[in-house]
């Protein structure tokens, strides 16, 4: 007779055939048939966190930093629940998640049970596709297809909720047949004729912008040395998004930096006088767009993306290609080879106002702040550490708020997958679990957590998580003591009324390091921050830096609210400037 | 205009707003139709009416015809988003004014009174295919199928005849002809 296996045996079995290595969990009552499996199955590894919340954002961070999709065990009820925000944060930026959740025992679902919720309800909007598996025979197919669901097309996150006395039971297993990688490829839906249109639209530009996204990077590494030989090769702008750095090498002169509510003046200027915006692999996110209807007024817009409904859904495009960017690229770059043998040479000439105009916009240099020699400047914090780690391989993550922003704007990426922040929903927070889950995936190299003390709080427990496993992470904290994000509208635009955006009794973050169990540094000065970072990056464990910043500094430059990209907000040096010179305040 | 205090952009101008007829083919699956509905709330997009039923035992499909109104480009990411749906097998979108396709709604009305005025009730209904399910001294049910502002109006005009009760379904709707929609 052929050997049964039991529904916890069947779970293991389809994350082998899977290759998968790692899993992010916690133990509860509705899965522990599964866990009393895991001592049988050393090739999956089982990191232990401290909240399900910690598992979601760990399992983004190993997802992100791989390419590869990230496992999440959970029980049911307040594990399912509490993995909730790392769920629709992997859905809104596009990363593919496995959640697997234990359920009561089929009989029980409907009576309230003790930690029931209905799981595959409340997941339902915010994972691609859920599961309540009822039926042991359909587990393995379940578990295969949501691994597919998760990695193919636009990737993003799925659950299967799997009954406790569905992990007992008994059935066959089916030695899984792996489909030949198709991800990008199946969803290709474009033409030759779209190819030849773009191609024919980039020869006539005289005002071009490449503005790229996430999906680059959800693309593969070669969509990444595509992007930069196609953008070579035209010789055009290229400005990237939050969730594109890294796609397109941060300190090239091609290179516009970050667009955005905080992007550089070039940047968003340049996407408003363009005549030809390619946006690749990017969403027309409102943070991108500002006012709607004013954005990018005078140009033809080409839209390349994996997601048919992310075409047309903010902004109208004049050419919309639906495929995987890879496959895109290289079909323009073939097209423009074969029947523009020329482009750069008569492109160059045709473009030269263009860049003239950009240089103007970068002479402003929008990034620049007051420097001083008391306080440190979280700006100056940044420039350091990306200094100091640039000729290393080097992975960040970041929390949400300013440090997010002056991260984005003044660490320097030069490959894909080192950049790991929360885009789409913003979560506070999200920084410290993923840099777990990235020093899990990539144990020899540096990972850091550009933090702030407010967000850091939130997911602060699984410093132990790290401290277990010995995972060297850094968390290098801007302490102002605010949420500075929140201060910074207030100040803006309601009135400086600071209305609990002060956080009193903040604890002592180098004597919390130490209860953890790792190390805490902190640096007071300008003077001695370079020293302190050495420090940090000679600690060969994990380390809470408490960076104590200016408390009043505010993220510029910057688009307010109902604005469009050409009315920015710039930094004080500017405005400084400009009462010296009296020239260009319009813009202020 | 007031100074915006808010990280969002202010809404842009209304556009008109067309009504639409969505059919989606679907798995017949538990929470299947929660996914569909859920999706319409979820990004906001209205639902005037909603039919479904299983249209073919041996494959496990539905059929959902869904009533909509949105713009024509809140239109198009409704068909979008649920081609998105793992369920969804295929998407059709029909402009209400579309001569080629059926619409049709069935309503069940119930008459209380005298037969005097139910019979003037029924001789109104019998424009709209009228069927008589039910007769008793008192009282008749009648179905009807019309399209909706047809029942709409029934509904009103009839209530001087002894109309108590009403049960209506959402439109359903066909392509005339040979042709299929694949």
């Amino acid at each position: 007779m052929p050997k049964l296996f039991s529904g916890a045996e069947i779970v293991f079995k389809c994350l082998e055939d899977q290759d998968v290595s790692h899993i992010f969990g916690y133990p509860g009552g509705a899965v522990l048939p599964i866990y009393d499996e895991l001592k049988n199955h050393n090739s999956v590894k089982h990191i232990l966190v401290r909240h399900e919340q910690g598992a979601g954002h760990a399992a983004e961070g190993y997802a992100r930093s791989t390419g590869k999709p990230g496992v999440v065990l959970v029980t049911s009820g307040p594990g399912a629940t509490n993995v909730v925000t790392a769920l629709t944060d992997a859905y809104m930026d596009s990363v593919p998640l496995v959640c697997i959740s234990g359920q009561v025992p089929t009989h029980l679902i409907g009576t309230d049970a003790f930690q029931e919720c209905d799981t595959t309800g409340i997941t339902r909007p915010c994972t691609k596709h859920n599961w309540l598996v009822k039926d042991i025979n359909d587990l393995a197919e379940v578990m295969h297809k949501a691994f597919e669901v998760a990695t193919t097309g636009r990737p993003g996150p799925v659950l299967v909720d799997i009954p406790k006395d569905i992990q007992f039971q008994k059935t066959l297993y089916k030695k899984f047949k792996r489909k030949s990688k198709s991800n990008g490829a199946s969803h290709n839906n474009f033409s030759q004729d779209n190819i030849d249109e773009l191609v024919d639209l980039m020869s006539k530009a005289t005002k071009p912008i490449f503005y790229t996204g996430g999906g680059v990077i959800n693309s593969g590494p070669k969509a990444s040395e595509l992007l930069r030989e196609l953008v070579y090769t035209t010789g055009f702008p290229i400005t990237t998004t939050l969730q594109g750095l890294g796609s397109f090498p941060g300190d090239d002169n091609q290179f516009l930096g970050m667009l955005g509510m905080h992007g550089t003046y070039e940047a968003n200027n340049a996407m408003y006088e363009c005549d030809l915006m390619i946006n690749i692999g990017a969403r027309f996110d409102d943070r991108i767009t500002g006012k709607i209807d004013e954005f990018s007024p005078k140009s033809k817009k080409v839209h390349i993306d994996i997601d048919p409904s992310s075409i047309n859904k903010n902004v109208k495009v004049d050419l919309a290609i639906v495929g995987d960017v890879k496959s895109v690229i290289t079909s323009t770059l073939k097209t423009l080879k074969k029947s523009k043998a020329n482009f750069i040479k008569s492109n160059k000439q045709k473009t030269s106002k263009w860049w003239e105009k950009i240089q103007k916009w970068r002479s402003k240099r929008s990034l620049d702040y007051i420097s001083s020699e008391e306080t440190i400047k979280p700006q100056y914090a940044i420039e350091r550490l990306y200094e100091l780690t640039k000729d290393k391989d080097t992975f960040i993550t970041t929390e949400v708020g300013q440090h997010q922003m002056w991260a984005a704007q003044h660490y320097k990426f030069n490959k894909p997958n080192r950049w790991m922040t929360s885009g789409g929903l913003g979560t506070m927070g999200y920084g410290l679990p993923a840099a777990v889950g990235v020093q899990i995936a990539h144990p020899q190299k540096l990972v850091i957590d550009i933090a702030g003390e407010a967000s850091v709080l939130m997911t602060m427990q699984e410093m132990s998580t790290a401290v277990q496993y010995s995972l060297p992470i850094k968390i290098f904290i801007l302490n102002n003591e605010y949420m500075g994000m929140v201060r910074q509208w207030q100040e803006l635009l309601h009135d400086k009324n600071y209305s609990e955006s002060y956080t009193a009794a903040l604890p002592d973050f180098v004597q919390m390091a130490e209860a953890y169990g790792c190390v805490g540094i902190r640096a007071k000065t300008p003077e001695e921050l370079d020293d302190k970072i050495i420090e940090m990056l000679n600690t060969d464990r994990p380390v809470i830096f408490d960076c104590l910043v200016d408390k009043q500094e505010n993220c510029f430059p910057m688009i307010p609210s109902g604005k469009p990209h050409n009315q920015m907000i710039l930094g004080p040096k500017d405005k400084k400037e400009n009462k010296i010179t009296g020239k260009g305040r319009t813009l202020v | 205009m007031p100074k915006s205090k808010s990280a969002y952009s202010v809404a842009g101008r209304k556009e008109k707003l067309d009504t639409h007829i969505i059919v989606v083919w679907v798995d017949n699956e538990a929470g299947v139709l929660a996914r569909v509905v859920g999706l319409f709330s979820g990004r906001g997009y209205n639902i005037e009416s909603l039919a479904v039923a299983e249209i073919d035992q041996k494959l496990n499909i539905s059929r959902i015809t869904i009533v909509t109104t949105g713009t024509p480009q809140v239109v198009d990411q409704i068909k979008l988003q649920l081609k998105k749906l793992v369920p969804v097998h295929k998407v059709a979108d029909f402009k209400r004014e579309d001569k080629n396709v059926i619409f049709k709604e069935m309503a069940l009305f119930k008459f209380v009174g005298t037969n005097g005025k139910i019979d003037k009730a029924i001789n109104a209904c019998k424009k709209y295919n009228a069927v008589i399910l039910d007769t008793t001294n008192r009282s008749k049910v009648v179905q009807i199928t019309a399209l909706r502002r047809e029942i709409d109006k029934m509904a009103n005009n009839l209530k001087k005849y002894g109309l108590i009760s009403i049960s209506r379904t959402g439109a359903v709707a066909m392509t005339r002809g040979e042709k299929v929609f694949k």
